[in-house]
């Protein structure tokens, strides 16, 4: 189970697409638990963007994620064992524990993390563009964002960026067709493609429920970026089955139907994918899936959880050492932080999160 | 030599810009070099390096952000100090976190340049804050240079540093000049710089206030001490310097050009109380709380720390 997944083969897409369904699956179970703290957005019905995006990219290739970046950090070729501990908040995980769900990523795949600022992945993978041709590399960057994240200006901005400066970067927006609750038909004026068309960004409209259709239209927009004809954009149309988090489960919340979701159910990109393959190779490679999974669920349960000690760890990437959140109870902490000297932390990791003092 | 403070940032930049490849600006108007920092760079290091912006504070911020963490080392130049505001998310909200939330895999070698910062007399509300404080308080790392050496040192020194820096450059510094016998260095962030020394009363002054305080410590000469430290970064900041000279001196004082509440001048008196030998209750002489610099030129003056307040301070630590 160790090294990229073999994207490059329709049995290698499904087996993609059944691990991040698996892992999703595996993953609500953790937070309905309560092993798992907060939640999670799960990708559970978009799995065939994040699968035919990145089966198209090469792996010096790099991308930007959001806060439902399960299956685009997965696809990309993380290990799943890994990224599950990371949302248990576990030191195995792929941040060590410190980034959960919405900041997973792994920097040695150009996986240049998820990110809890709908639309803010978008020029961030324009500066690593930017940063792979200053360094005559040839990497394609791509910045997944949701449909919800064609309303954020700092996006339209880097939009213009890309096609001004010709940058190697794929726009990948993934209409689910709801921010959060609210309907894009009632959030975006014109569409999608015509935005990026103003930019005179070449934009096409993808099923977003059928990977092979995603993953051809990626490969054509990085063949293109990859030969200096500058950025491309996709509105792959697709669906979450599941709630905007794992919280919606509790309201029962309205804004969607539940024949709309039964009717995009029907339009599961698994089954389509599963049909592409040879009789009876879907289930066995859903018996490896279950099994890579269950080692998967070992590992991360049986990763440590961080010391409080560390809750301050990697900060600053030059190791200093902020003051502590107490004066006087840290010894000669208070007045050591210019020396860098690591003084014990003022507060206790379950109260970091609220700011609270020790 | 004699060096202007602007030519001093120019220079810092020329010589990051020669010494290491990465190392690229992004910014308005900086080809032209308007601001005065970036004069001349774009014939040297050409338009590859020298990154003209359209007017995308946002996107060009965030995307200096993408270009550190894949291995650029980029410098910001913003005109305006309160487009800091607009990129407040991008600063704070991403660059500062990515060390952390990534476990430490990733680094944002980022410097954000303000040639100008606070008050420069005349461009009222939207062009006179002075907010470092904010960016202290957030955790970023934050420069405030008071000489033409100092702003030489301590912008290679952000430059080079692996974590996001906000260097301000205050406006009212930048016609400071300094005659220059010895080689320009890098300085380190996080130590301060004792101008002069003092028994009586240590001011701590902050960018372009060091001169003023500077000032008033030669005028009150015949009858107060005073020891002017120049804490040059707020964050982090160089608590054992302040330490060490309130052990001489035992009073405090700060001039600090931000708003009152929440100031940084508000934390050195907290954690001067708390931890260091003080013999009299310390001040402070800020901007008022939650000041918006008003146009005509005596009201912009009047909300702005001055040196017959910093004297009145002093005198009233001695009683």
């Amino acid at each position: 189970m160790t090294g990229l997944p073999d994207l490059g083969t329709p049995a290698g897409r499904y087996r993609m697409l059944r691990l991040i369904r698996g892992f999703e699956e595996l993953a609500l179970g953790l937070v309905r638990s309560g092993a798992i703290t907060g939640g999670i957005h799960p990708y559970i019905g978009q799995e065939a963007v994040a699968v035919g995006v990145c089966s198209a990219l090469r792996p010096q290739d790099r991308i930007t994620s959001t806060h439902r970046g399960h299956g685009h950090v997965l696809a990309k070729g993380a290990a799943p064992d890994r990224l599950l501990a990371e949302l248990l908040g576990r030191t195995g995980g792929l941040n060590r524990g410190r980034g959960g769900s919405m900041h997973a990523a792994d920097f040695s795949l150009g996986i240049l993390g998820a990110n809890g600022m709908v639309g803010a992945g978008g020029a961030i993978a324009v500066g690593a563009a930017w940063s792979a041709r200053q360094a005559g590399e040839d990497r394609v960057a791509v910045a997944f964002f949701g449909d919800g994240a064609l309303n954020q200006g700092v996006l339209l901005e880097s939009l213009n960026l890309a096609a001004m400066w010709r940058l190697p970067v794929l726009f990948v927006c993934e209409n689910n067709g709801y921010a959060t609750t609210l309907p894009a038909a009632t959030a975006v004026a014109g569409s999608a493609t015509g935005r990026a068309a103003a930019f005179g960004i070449p934009a096409a409209e993808v099923d977003g429920m059928d990977t092979e259709a995603v993953r051809a239209a990626t490969a054509e927009a990085v063949a293109r970026a990859a030969a200096g004809e500058g950025p491309g954009f996709l509105e792959c149309r697709t669906y979450r089955f599941e709630g905007h988090h794992t919280m919606e489960r509790l309201m029962k919340l309205r804004y969607r139907t539940p024949e709309e979701i039964t009717d995009w159910r029907g339009h599961d990109p698994l089954p389509r994918a599963a049909a592409l393959l040879p009789p009876g190779l879907a289930a066995q490679l859903d018996a490896s899936v279950t099994e890579q999974l269950a080692a998967a669920r070992e590992f991360a349960l049986a990763s440590e959880h961080p010391s409080p000690e560390g809750a301050l760890d990697h900060l600053y990437a030059d190791g200093l050492r902020p003051r502590a959140g107490a004066a006087g109870t840290a010894g000669a902490a208070g007045v050591s932080a210019a020396a860098g000297a690591a003084g014990p932390v003022g507060v206790t990791e379950s109260a970091a999160g609220t700011g609270a003092r020790a | 030599m004699r060096l202007s403070y602007t030519k001093a940032l120019n220079r810092a930049l020329a010589d990051a810009l020669a010494e290491d490849p990465a190392v690229c600006v992004f910014g308005e108007d900086i080809g032209a070099g308007l601001a005065g920092p970036t004069l001349n760079l774009l014939d040297r290091f050409g338009p590859g390096r020298i990154v003209d912006t359209p007017l995308s504070e946002q996107a060009f911020t965030s995307m200096a952000i993408g270009a550190a963490l894949t291995g650029r080392r980029p410098v910001i130049e913003f005109q305006i100090p309160s487009l800091l505001f607009l990129v407040f998310e991008q600063l704070v909200n991403q660059a500062h976190k990515f060390s952390l939330m990534t476990g430490g895999q990733a680094a944002v070698p980022l410097t954000c340049l303000v040639p100008g910062s606070g008050s420069r007399d005349g461009w009222a509300g939207q062009h006179s804050d002075h907010p470092y404080s904010l960016f202290a308080h957030a955790g970023v790392k934050t420069v405030v240079p008071a000489t033409p050496t100092d702003a030489y040192g301590l912008l290679r020194s952000a430059i080079a540093d692996p974590d996001p820096v906000v260097v301000f450059a205050p406006a009212a510094a930048l016609p400071v000049r300094e005659t220059v016998t010895w080689e320009l260095a890098p300085i380190p962030l996080g130590t301060a710089r004792i101008h002069r020394a003092g028994a009586d009363v240590t001011v701590v002054a902050v960018g372009h206030l060091v001169h003023e305080a500077l000032a008033v410590a030669e005028e009150l000469a015949p009858e107060i001490s005073v020891e002017v430290l120049d804490p040059r970064t707020l964050h982090p900041f160089d608590w054992p310097a302040l330490a060490a000279s309130l052990e001489r001196t035992g009073r405090l004082v700060v001039v600090d050009d931000s708003n009152r509440s929440c100031g940084i001048a508000a934390e050195i008196l907290a954690t001067a109380a708390e931890e260091m030998r003080l013999l009299a209750p310390p001040r402070r002489v800020t901007r008022p709380d939650g000041t918006v610099l008003p146009f005509a030129l005596p009201l912009d003056r009047a909300l702005q720390p001055g040196r017959h307040q910093l004297r009145d301070a002093v005198r009233a630590v001695m009683k």
